[in-house]
């Protein structure tokens, strides 16, 4: 699952969870940024605004290295559909934004595992804005990437760096082959969409597992 | 922002872009000029001596009047209390290993080596990028992916490997500090026996910086011999390759002229 902050994509993503759990699938859920290995380095990091778009990158590396071998292998081995509120391409939406070397960062998530289905939540930056302005009233300070000096104010300086992120999507749509999902609609209409993509991706796992047991 | 389209060479990291700059991929906000000062590192296993050597370096440079700047490995403020505490829970898996010290390499190298070199510093590096292509070799990370992993590092003008054979090396470690878990690579799970453990990943080390010698021109010296010995070597060639650079006052003058 992939979308800037703002594209709804943690609502989408928790609504499927529930109807593939309601039909008897076994789900696993692992969030970006998320290992504990790595928390504190980030919060020191951030708590000082310490991080440079170098040491950010990499610290998203290692966390992500540390869920994948605990919380994305174990699970795929076990037969769990694992479902991953953002990937591999926020990393290179994300770092290229803030200024990193784009086949560098490649390089660097070389060592993943290649999603089934990778499915991109678009969205137009004023939805994005609205949305998170709507919930709460203060941009974080790199979320907003305030760390790049591009503007003083927390709602511009998001709308520029947001505007970049959003370039570089466009870019991995093509390159990965990302489905994706017009996240301007109605919750239930996107659902509806985010469920047909996936039960057709299962329905050829399915295919190919019969085709297998029949040979 | 600089555009990350250009200043991407294709090149494998060790024929990049030459001493004191950019091995592969070039860090695109921080363009590397042809800055003044010179990154001399010295790599070699533990139990070579390599932090005696760089005191006595830095005060012999900075009695010269060069300004000197020492970095070493997993000391940025950033990310030491992180590799401390994952190394003290033991849960660091090869991955998170090497991806934690390149983020504290990262951290360092923006943050003191690019700076000090910007400012005309000798920056004396206990350790470089090599110690980790070694410790990630022996445990079996793909050598090209650690490799481009490293690509934006800067590469040093000199590198000097202090090379001690294993029965040198396991004597001194012993008689020093004793064992330790890292170290030992008991991560690697070699054996339960600490010593035979300690004794499989210190030879596999060594196995590991043969080839880059060649790879990262490597100016090789015998550690085994006596301190004073060594210094005066890397002095000797320090000061020949500073000779080159506008040296601040004349090196004859401190009774060298053998350069």
């Amino acid at each position: 699952m992939e979308g800037i902050d703002g594209s709804g994509k943690t609502t989408q993503l928790a609504l499927l969870a529930k109807w593939l759990k309601a039909g008897g699938h076994p789900v696993f859920m692992t969030e970006w940024n998320s290992s504990a290995l790595v928390k504190a380095a980030t919060k020191t990091g951030k708590k000082k605004n310490a991080l440079t778009p170098m040491t950010f990158s990499l610290l998203h590396a290692t966390d992500f290295a540390d869920r994948l071998l605990y919380h994305i292998i174990p699970p795929l081995k076990a037969g769990m559909i694992v479902l991953a509120d953002r990937y591999t391409y926020t990393a290179f939406a994300r770092d290229v934004a803030r200024g990193v070397d784009r086949r560098w960062v490649r390089e660097l998530y070389s060592f993943a595992v290649k999603p089934d289905l990778a499915v991109y939540f678009r969205v137009p930056i004023d939805v994005s804005v609205d949305r998170l302005l709507a919930r709460r009233l203060k941009l974080k300070f790199y979320e907003a990437g305030l760390d790049m000096g591009w503007s003083p104010n927390a709602v511009e300086s998001f709308r520029i760096f947001q505007g970049k992120v959003l370039d570089e999507y466009d870019r991995l749509i093509d390159e990965y082959g990302l489905s994706v999902v017009n996240a301007v609609g109605s919750i239930t209409d996107q659902q509806r969409v985010f469920r047909r993509l996936v039960s057709q991706h299962m329905e050829i796992e399915h295919h190919d597992e019969l085709v297998d047991e029949s040979a | 922002m600089t555009s990350s389209s250009t200043n991407r060479p294709e090149e494998p990291l060790a024929e990049g872009g030459g001493p004191g700059h950019y091995y592969s991929y070039a860090i695109p906000y921080l363009p590397i000029g042809n800055y003044p000062g010179k990154l001399i590192a010295i790599e070699g296993t533990d139990g070579v001596g390599r932090s005696t050597q760089i005191a006595l370096l830095r005060e012999w440079l900075e009695v010269q009047g060069y300004g000197v700047i020492e970095t070493g490995w997993t000391r940025s403020e950033l990310m030491s209390p992180t590799i401390d505490l994952a190394k003290s829970s033991n849960t660091l898996n090869k991955l998170t290993f090497v991806l934690l010290y390149a983020t504290d390499f990262a951290d360092r190298l923006e943050k003191e080596i690019i700076p000090a070199l910007k400012a005309g510093f000798i920056v004396l590096s206990d350790r470089y990028i090599f110690t980790a292509l070694a410790r990630a070799g022996v445990r079996g990370v793909d050598r090209a992916w650690i490799r481009n992993l490293y690509g934006f590092a800067i590469a040093p003008h000199l590198v000097f490997y202090l090379k001690i054979d294993e029965r040198t090396l396991i004597r001194r470690v012993l008689q020093s500090r004793g064992m330790d878990y890292w170290e030992s690579g008991m991560d690697m799970k070699l054996g339960d026996d600490i010593y035979e453990s300690f004794r499989a990943y210190q030879r596999a080390l060594l196995k590991e910086y043969t080839p880059m010698a060649d790879e990262f021109n490597f100016r090789v010296l015998d550690a085994r011999r006596k301190v004073e010995v060594i210094q005066d070597e890397l002095r000797r060639q320090i000061a020949a390759f500073l000779a080159e650079s506008d040296a601040p006052s004349p090196l004859a003058a401190i009774g060298r002229p053998d350069v």
